[in-house]
C-alpha cells in the first residue's frame, strides 16, 4: 500500500507516513503548493516523507533541486513573491546552515521590511535532533537559530497525530515555517485518526496531565517525558507534560497556567543548555510565575558539546532517569503544603 | 579593470558560443560616433531623457545626503547607462530586483522617487510597493537577490506567466556563494531570468584584480551553460540593445543570460566612505571622460541636431519636489514596529507595543 492513500480511520501510523500524508493533502488541496528540495523527487526524500509524491502530483510541483541549500531557501522567496507556497526540505538540521542568511535576512524579514505588502509563505522542513546513531552533522538540534530571529514561526511536532496537524497548519500559515521533525521518531507509530481538529499552529498542548510538576519540552523529548512521568508514578511523582508544539511564538497562557497550578517547572531538550530554548523557558516562568514556584525552575538538556559520535550519543540524550533525577531535586523536602 | 580598450569596436567571434566577445561589446564610442547599429532615435531619447532625470536625482541626493537630510546613500553617478539601459528593457510584466547601488534604475522603473528615498532617509526599510511596478525591494545582502529573481521567473514559468526577472548585481557580489548557486538553478531549471552584473571596478575598496582571476565576469556563464555577454557598461545603447534581446531570449523559452557591463562609480561607495584612499583622481578624471550621459549627448548632437533641452526642466521639477519631501520633516510612528512582523501580532507583541507607547507617554508628560 502506498502510504499516500491512507485511509482516513484510526490505524497504525508512523510519524513519517503521516507527514507525507500532510503533505499530499496539502497538494492536493492548494494548486499553490509545491515541494522541492534534495532527493524530494525519484527517491522520496532520504527520509521518505515526499515518497511517491512526484508520480502523483507531477514534476512541476514536486521536484529535485540542485544541491543548495541557499539556492533553495533563496528560490522559494522567489516563488512565494509570485504565488507559490513552496515548502522545502533541508536534508539534515546541520546542512540547513548554507541557506541561513537566506532565512534570517530575508524569509524572516521580507514582510516587515515592505510593511506587510510582500508576505513569504514558505514552510522550511528540517528533520533535526539526535537519537538515531548518525554522524557528525546529521544531529543538531537548531532551534534556537531559528527562535532568535523574529518574523519566523518556528514549531516541531513529536507525534504522527501531531506532525500531520502542525504541517497542514504550517503550510497553510501566511508567515514562513520553519518545521522541525525529530528524526528519531519518524519510525514510532500511534493508532490514530489524521485530522485538523486540536491545538492551532501557535499552542502548546498538555500531552499528560499531572499535579506535581509541569515538564515542558517539545519534539524528540516529549516521549521521553512521557516515559519519566510513567516512571514517575512508581516514584509518587505525578507528571503534567507539556508539548510546546510552537517555540515561536511562545504559548506563555497554557505554560504559565500549569506552572502556576504544580508550582514546580523542569523544561527538557536536547540542544546544549547554555542560551539554549529552556534558558528562554525558565526565564519566562521567573517573570510570570515567581510567586507560584516552589524551587527553581530546572532544565535537563544535552551538554555544552559539539553533537558526539554515535557509540556516546546515549550519554548526551535526556533520559527518563535524568529527568527524574532533576524532578527529585525540586525542593521536596522544603515543601509547607 | 579591462574597460580601457582603446578600440572597443574590434570585435572578434568568441570561441564558444556561450563565451563573450573578447571585446566589450559597444555600439556608440566616447566619442559619440555610432559604432555599431544603435537603437532608433525615439529609444535613445527615451533613454537620454531617463539618464538626464536620473542624473539629476542622483546628484540632488547625494547633496542632500552631504548636508544631513539621509541616513546614507550609494550613489548611481556614472553608472547610469547600466541602470537606465536596463530598466527601459523591461516590459510591464517584468520583474527588477535592484541592490542598494540602483535607486536610479528603481526610478526609472516608475517608482516614486520619495518612495525610493523612505529607507536611505531611515524611516522605514523598504518605502515601496514591490507589487505596484514589479521592483523588489532593494537588497543589502550582496547576492541574495539573484536566487529571488530566479524563483519568482521560475514561478512565473510553473504558472504560464509571460515574465523575465532582471537582476542587478556588482562586480564584488559575483564572488558570493549565492551567484553561483543562481546561475546553476536559473541554468538547470532555464528559468527566464537576466543577470546584470555592472562592474564598477570596486567592491567598496577592493579592486578587481582582487576580486577575480577569471578572464571577464562573464567568462562565469559558461561554467553554468549559460550565454554570456561583456559590454561597455557606459554605452547606454550597448545596454538596452543587450538586455533587450536577453529578455527576449529568456522570454521565448531559452534560459537565463548573464551581461556583465563594464563602468565605473564616480562617487565614494557611500557618503561615509572614503575613496582616495583607495584609488587615484586621474582615474576617476578618466572615468568623467567616458560619462554615459556625455556620450548619448555627443551622439544625439552629431549632425548638429541639439539635443532635447525640456528634459532638463523636468529633472529640475524632480529635483525640487525631493528637496521639498526631504527637508519636510518625518516621525515614523513607532507602533509600526511591531505591526509586520507576522501575519498578525503575537501576544508577546502587542504587549511590547502597548510597553513602548506607554513609555513614549510619559516621556512626553515629563517634558510637558
Amino acid at each position: 500500500m502506498s502510504i499516500t492513500s491512507l485511509p482516513a480511520t484510526a490505524t497504525p501510523v508512523s510519524l513519517a507516513a503521516a507527514l507525507n500524508q500532510a503533505l499530499a493533502d496539502s497538494l492536493a488541496e492548494d494548486e499553490r503548493v509545491v515541494v522541492l528540495g534534495e532527493d524530494v523527487g525519484t527517491l522520496g526524500g532520504v527520509f521518505r516523507i515526499t515518497d511517491g509524491l512526484a508520480a502523483r502530483f507531477g514534476e512541476e510541483r514536486v521536484w529535485d533541486t540542485p544541491l543548495a541549500e541557499s539556492g533553495i531557501v533563496g528560490t522559494a522567496i522567489g516563488m512565494a513573491m509570485n504565488g507559490l507556497r513552496p515548502v522545502v526540505e533541508m536534508q539534515f538540521d546541520a546542512f540547513a546552515y548554507p541557506a541561513f542568511e537566506q532565512i534570517t535576512s530575508h524569509l524572516a524579514k521580507m514582510r516587515n521590511r515592505t510593511g506587510g505588502r510582500v508576505e513569504l509563505p514558505v514552510v522550511v522542513r528540517i528533520p533535526y535532533g539526535g537519537g538515531i546513531g548518525g554522524v557528525e552533522h546529521h544531529c543538531d538540534s537548531s532551534e534556537v537559530y531559528y527562535t532568535h530571529t523574529a518574523g519566523l514561526r518556528v514549531v516541531t511536532c513529536s507525534t504522527p497525530s501531531d506532525g500531520y496537524r502542525l504541517l497542514r497548519q504550517a503550510i497553510a500559515s501566511p508567515d514562513p515555517v520553519i518545521f522541525l521533525e525529530p528524526k528519531r521518531r519518524y519510525w514510532s507509530k500511534e493508532t490514530a485518526t489524521l485530522s485538523l481538529e486540536g491545538p492551532a499552529l501557535h499552542q502548546a498542548q498538555v500531552v499528560r496531565p499531572g499535579r506535581d510538576v509541569t515538564v515542558i519540552t517539545y519534539g524528540g523529548t516529549v516521549a521521553t517525558a512521557l516515559e519519566a512521568a510513567a516512571l514517575g508514578t512508581e516514584e509518587g511523582y505525578d507528571l503534567e507534560v507539556i508539548d510546546l508544539r510552537s517555540l515561536n511564538p511562545f504559548d506563555d497562557e497554557t505554560v504559565t497556567a500549569s506552572v502556576r497550578r504544580t508550582g514546580r517547572a523542569v523544561v527538557v531538550h536536547e540542544a546544549a543548555g547554555f542560551c539554549g530554548y529552556g534558558a528562554e523557558v525558565a526565564a519566562r516562568l521567573s517573570e510570570q510565575c515567581f510567586h507560584h514556584l516552589a524551587a527553581p525552575v530546572l532544565r535537563v538538556t544535552g551538554f555544552d558539546i559539539p553533537y558526539p559520535p554515535p557509540k556516546l550519543e546515549a550519554h548526551h540524550l535526556p533520559s527518563a532517569e535524568r529527568i527524574l533525577d532533576a524532578v527529585s531535586r525540586l525542593q521536596w523536602e522544603d515543601e509547607d503544603v | 579593470m579591462t574597460s580601457t580598450q582603446e578600440s572597443p569596436h574590434d570585435i572578434t567571434a568568441p570561441p564558444h558560443p556561450l563565451l563573450p566577445t573578447p571585446a566589450p561589446v559597444q555600439l556608440i564610442d566616447p566619442a559619440g560616433a555610432a559604432v555599431g547599429p544603435a537603437p532608433d532615435r525615439e529609444t535613445l531619447l527615451r533613454l537620454y531623457r531617463a539618464m538626464v532625470i536620473g542624473r539629476r536625482f542622483d546628484t540632488q541626493i547625494t547633496a542632500l545626503t552631504r548636508q544631513g537630510r539621509l541616513a546614507v546613500y550609494p550613489s548611481s553617478r556614472g553608472q547610469e547607462a547600466c541602470q537606465i539601459g536596463a530598466a527601459l528593457a523591461l516590459r510591464a510584466q517584468d520583474w527588477l530586483f535592484p541592490t542598494y547601488r540602483d535607486s536610479v534604475a528603481v526610478l526609472t522603473r516608475g517608482v516614486d522617487p520619495l518612495q525610493v528615498l523612505v529607507s536611505f532617509r531611515g524611516d522605514w526599510h523598504c518605502g515601496y510597493d514591490p507589487y505596484e511596478h514589479r521592483v523588489a525591494p532593494q537588497c543589502t545582502p550582496l547576492a541574495t537577490n539573484t536566487l529571488h529573481a530566479v524563483g519568482l521567473a521560475h514561478a512565473a514559468r510553473l504558472r504560464r506567466e509571460d515574465t523575465v526577472a532582471l537582476v542587478l548585481l556588482g562586480d564584488g557580489a559575483t564572488s558570493e556563494g549565492d551567484t553561483h548557486e543562481a546561475l546553476n538553478f536559473a541554468a538547470v531549471w532555464k528559468a527566464p531570468v537576466v543577470f546584470l552584473v555592472q562592474n564598477n571596478g570596486y567592491a567598496i575598496s577592493v579592486p578587481l584584480a582582487k576580486q577575480s582571476a577569471a578572464p571577464s565576469l562573464a567568462h562565469k556563464g559558461i561554467g553554468y551553460g549559460i550565454p554570456s555577454h561583456l559590454i561597455d557598461g557606459n554605452d547606454v545603447a550597448a545596454v538596452h540593445t543587450t538586455v533587450s534581446e536577453a529578455v527576449q531570449h529568456a522570454a521565448a523559452g531559452h534560459g537565463p543570460v548573464l551581461i556583465e557591463a563594464l563602468t565605473y562609480r564616480v562617487e565614494a561607495h557611500t557618503n561615509a566612505d572614503d575613496a582616495t584612499r583607495y584609488r587615484q583622481d586621474e582615474e576617476v578624471a578618466f572615468w568623467l571622460e567616458r560619462d554615459p550621459l556625455r556620450r548619448l549627448e555627443l551622439f544625439l548632437n552629431r549632425d548638429g541636431q541639439e539635443p532635447p533641452t525640456e528634459f532638463a526642466a523636468e529633472a529640475e521639477a524632480l529635483a525640487a519636489a525631493v528637496r521639498a519631501g526631504t527637508n519636510a520633516d518625518t516621525a515614523p510612528d513607532p507602533a509600526g514596529l511591531f505591526g509586520h512582523v507576522y501575519a498578525e501580532p503575537t501576544a508577546a507583541l502587542h504587549q511590547q507595543q502597548a510597553d513602548l507607547l506607554d513609555e513614549i507617554a510619559r516621556d512626553e508628560e515629563a517634558r510637558a
